[in-house]
């Protein structure tokens, strides 16, 4: 039988929306207080959705302690108190929490194989949130 | 097609335990949920049903029919329960979430007649869940 497991975190960083492309007036119509020079910050609620066959011996789809060990070591590591801007991933493209998603789901997608990824799911406020299924 | 959720929430106590494993095996896969003493949570489920809605009434389904098959087929049989003692599905495999809504969903799909099962999701807590979509 396949189960989907879903287990949530949370991390906090700064992000300011600025995209070098466009001009300041640009920038402030586009992304509005976003666009603050200093930047904000945001306590963010990451969801990590595996999938897979429930083995048998264990009753598990992979073992929690394994995914754990790696969204921390992969994800929460790398973003949780940081300021996004300065992070290598977002080196070229503006830190939204569409490509902060994205960018999650591909590190999961190349570290993490002890289970088939799913979704990720990405709250940056109570009233806003992004998934990334891969395509 | 028209998706309706109903909540519902139980409490129930278990211990992950394979007598295939060692002693050792099972504490290093399973950690502190090996403890034979069991532990417990307060469950939340979550059971999605599917359907067209009918013209006559304007309901996918009758809530108060699917809210007694879920109090009896589920609830009766799971709140305030030790799972590995008191669920016969759990004398042989391990009471996990996964396993968890698998069972659910195989009791409530034998009697809901009325709408068909989407899904069927259980909050161990608020931080991991396991979604069910009868899959094999």
């Amino acid at each position: 039988m396949k189960a989907h497991l879903t287990r949530r975190y949370v991390f906090s960083a700064s992000h300011r929306l600025h995209c070098d492309v466009l001009s300041e007036a640009e920038n402030r119509a586009v992304y509005g207080k976003c666009n603050n020079p200093h930047g904000h910050g945001h306590n963010y609620f990451l969801e990590v959705t595996v999938s897979g066959q429930v083995d048998s011996a264990t009753g598990m789809v992979c073992n929690l302690a394994e995914l754990d060990g790696a969204v921390q070591q992969q994800v929460l590591s790398r973003f949780d108190h940081v300021n996004l801007n300065l992070s290598s991933e977002f080196a070229a493209r503006v830190p939204t929490t569409e490509n902060l998603s994205v960018a999650i789901f591909d590190i999961l997608k190349q570290t993490f194989r002890a289970a088939h990824l799913e979704r990720v799911s990405l709250e940056e406020t109570g009233k806003n949130s992004f998934e990334c299924c891969g395509n | 097609m028209i998706y309706l959720t109903r909540k519902c929430e139980f409490s129930a106590s278990h211990y992950y335990h394979n007598p295939e494993f060692s002693e050792e095996e099972n504490r290093r896969i399973f950690g502190k949920c090996a403890n034979l003493n069991g532990h417990g949570h307060n469950y939340t489920l979550e059971v999605t049903v599917k359907g067209e809605i009918d013209p006559a009434t304007g309901f996918v389904v009758d809530l108060a029919e699917l809210k007694e098959i879920l109090n009896r087929e589920v609830l009766d049989a799971l709140d305030h329960r030790h799972l590995n003692k008191e669920v016969p599905e759990f004398a042989r495999q391990i009471p996990t979430t996964e396993n968890l809504a698998i069972v659910i969903w195989k009791r409530l799909e034998q009697h809901l007649n009325i709408a068909r099962l989407h899904r069927v999701r259980v909050y161990e807590l608020p931080d991991l869940f396991v979604d069910f979509y009868g899959e094999p």
